[in-house]
């Protein structure tokens, strides 16, 4: 069965707690400011994100590397300027 | 109400680096093991810990085990077990050799030999001259650390339980662990998870200060569950500050800072550190470069609207060294203090970093209480490891890369004492308490029913601010005071939190409310064991301990060399001896700890 929109955003909201304190407050910025605009789209790169290692995430928004993916690149620039 | 029972052989909650060794020795041994864990294993606060781990490998130059106890124990203002000591540093070799066996990609030398760097503290031949003796992976130690025993974990048929978070304790009327209270966050169902063993391995409760590098999930857990099930905390005055955390963000800013020649400077732009310590100036060791700067704070040379920091430096650095050499601290200041670091001085603050008290264990692990004169006496089927125990090891201040030798050496160590327990004892589940999941019941139900209380994150922000100001890096007698007050007015306000959202799917406030229940609780425990220490040792500091023949630096062997034991019941103290006894070796005789 698929999960409801609301289930969805609030897992990815406690996905967003971390290992890294770096990403915690990064991430907490941009539920704040951005929650209520993330769309359907937005959610699986989020998901993609969410799901990757804590440095590779870390290295992708202190932009140190770069993501292969428009899509996710999107999302980092979101998450950056949050 | 009813209820679901789940039975395993041994639970462990927390999937940090003690969880998952303390998992790995009992599923190892063919015992049916559920791990319970808020966010994945692989995002466990252990990920952080980049420096190493330690062990007198000798890989590199002579070293010994006896060398590396020395030092821990001196490390710990003596206030470290020696017992616990000894066992830990002479188990080093072997558990990292077994991490290596998992995997683990440890750094190399040409002879193939694990490379092995200095860290601060560690030294050859009884405190002599620095010895390479941390086993690192790059940068990325924990994380490797981690990876490599989830792996090991998930072979062996370890039960995960993830995006669970556990409520409380399962103690009977005789005082035996018969498992925890847990709910999944997916559903908010609450489960009774019922275990001949009980492993701790929560982690630390760094969020208690203001200004933390720790992770958000790091809440003191295990340490909230265990004082509301009776069980005291131990040592928890004692908390490690790391001088250079980002005001206002707690983002660790490294020491390699400031060895690449970043400067601390004061609200009139003076290089402080030139007064406090002409030689070494901006690269004293920690402690004094943190109280340095509180002191200059304290006395209105901080900077900033509140005047509550002090700025590093690194605008005279060539740009292209930063760059180069510290890639992440120019994105660290951009993002977390608004700041250019390559033109501007970057915000600092002495930030809360490691806690060396916790939850009494000896050194198997078993988690122990004073019972009528003997103060170490186990309590049946209840074991903890890794920062949220207090074997101890760190005593009054940690040594760096101790921290993943602990949580590796007793996680393994309370795994092995839980299956022999259980071997030993071979018998049915013990039942359950008729009223086992009331209190776990209660706690959520007047979250869900509460009107008018208190908002969950201002509440926590007051208790974390009391914390900063009252017990923070340098102590004051009459601020602790104080504090103790403060923190039991923030208590009352804690007992009465409110969330809006009443949802059941990964209900975050609700999470926030709970972790609340159990960062007030470390607090409370730090608030007074620390009023009530009248002296200085290791990150314990006040500046009513004076310096005396008798009590050098401040500290009072005469009538402090004891460990603090905080009770919830009564918010009463009690004490007992340091284990200044090794194992097989002659103490380690008390003297001043200098460097």
């Amino acid at each position: 069965m698929t999960e409801d929109r609301h289930t969805r955003l609030n897992r990815l909201r406690w996905q967003s707690r971390r290992a890294l304190l770096e990403l915690d407050l990064l991430l907490e910025r941009f539920w704040l400011r951005e929650g209520e605009l993330v769309s359907v789209e937005d959610e699986t790169g989020l998901q993609q994100l969410l799901a990757l290692d804590d440095y590779d995430l870390w290295a992708l928004v202190s932009g140190t590397k770069a993501s292969d993916s428009k899509q996710l690149e999107q999302m980092v620039a979101r998450i950056r300027q949050a | 109400m009813t209820y679901t029972i789940r039975k395993f052989d041994a639970v462990v909650v927390g999937a940090g680096g003690a969880g998952l060794r303390a998992a790995l020795q009992l599923s190892e041994s063919g015992l049916k093991t559920a791990v319970l864990t808020k966010v994945f294993p692989t995002r466990s606060h252990t990920v952080a810990a980049q420096g190493g781990v330690a062990a007198s490998l000798g890989n590199s130059e002579e070293d010994n085990w006896h060398w590396h106890m020395y030092d821990t124990v001196k490390g710990s203002d003596w206030l470290g077990d020696q017992d616990a000591i000894e066992f830990m540093c002479r188990q080093a070799n072997q558990a990292v050799v077994e991490l290596e066996h998992y995997g683990m990609p440890f750094d190399r030398v040409d002879n193939g030999k694990i490379y092995q760097r200095p860290f601060g503290g560690h030294m050859s031949n009884f405190g002599e001259k620095p010895v390479r003796r941390s086993c690192a992976a790059a940068d990325r130690t924990g994380h490797a650390m981690l990876h490599a025993l989830y792996q090991r974990n998930v072979k062996v048929n370890t039960q995960f339980f993830v995006e669970w978070q556990a409520l409380d304790l399962i103690r009977d009327a005789e005082g035996e662990v018969l498992g925890v209270v847990a709910m999944d966050m997916e559903t908010s169902e609450i489960v009774a998870f019922h275990a001949k063993a009980t492993i701790f391995a929560t982690g630390g409760a760094g969020r208690v200060y203001h200004s933390s590098t720790n992770a958000f999930i790091n809440t003191g857990d295990g340490l909230g569950m265990a004082a509301r099930a009776g069980i005291p905390l131990e040592d928890m005055e004692f908390w490690q500050f790391h001088p250079t955390g980002v005001a206002g963000a707690g983002v660790l800013i490294t020491e390699g800072v400031r060895g690449e020649g970043g400067i601390l400077r004061n609200a009139d732009g003076e290089r402080f550190m030139e007064r406090y310590a002409p030689n070494a100036k901006d690269l004293a060791s920690r402690d004094v470069v943190s109280r340095s700067m509180l002191t200059e704070i304290n006395e209105g040379r901080g900077a900033g609207p509140y005047k509550d920091y002090v700025y590093l430096d690194l605008t005279h650095l060539d740009p292209e060294v930063i760059l180069k050499r510290l890639p992440s601290i120019h994105e660290i200041g951009l993002q977390f203090a608004g700041v250019d670091c390559l033109k501007e001085y970057l915000p600092v603050v002495p930030t809360c970093h490691y806690q060396m008290g916790g939850i009494p264990t000896n050194r198997y692990g078993q988690v122990v209480v004073s019972q009528g004169n003997d103060v170490s006496v186990p309590v049946p089927g209840f074991y903890a490891a890794g920062e949220c125990a207090c074997a101890s090891v760190h005593g009054a201040n940690r040594l760096g890369t101790n921290s993943l030798l602990d949580l590796l050496v007793f996680g393994k160590s309370s795994g092995e004492a839980a299956v022999a327990s259980i071997r030993e004892n071979v018998r049915a589940h013990k039942p359950l308490p008729l009223d086992v999941i009331d209190k776990s019941l209660a706690r959520v139900e007047r979250l869900n029913n509460q009107k008018n209380g208190a908002n969950v994150h201002e509440t926590r922000a007051v208790m974390q601010r009391t914390m900063q100001k009252h017990a923070g890096v340098f102590r004051f007698g009459h601020l602790l005071k104080e504090g103790v007050e403060k923190i039991l007015e923030v208590a009352e306000q804690v007992a009465q939190t409110e969330i809006k959202d009443k949802s059941k799917v990964f209900n975050t406030a609700r999470i926030e409310a709970l972790e609340l229940d159990n960062l007030i609780e470390v607090a409370k425990a730090t608030m007074v064991s620390a009023e009530a220490r009248k002296e200085s040792r290791g990150a314990h500091v006040r500046d009513d301990a004076h310096d005396t023949e008798l009590t050098p630096d401040g500290r009072d062997d005469a009538n402090w060399l004891k460990h603090t034991l905080w009770h919830r019941e009564g918010n009463r103290l009690e004490y007992k001896p340091v284990q200044m006894k090794p194992l097989t070796v002659d103490s380690i005789a008390l003297k001043k700890r200098t460097y």
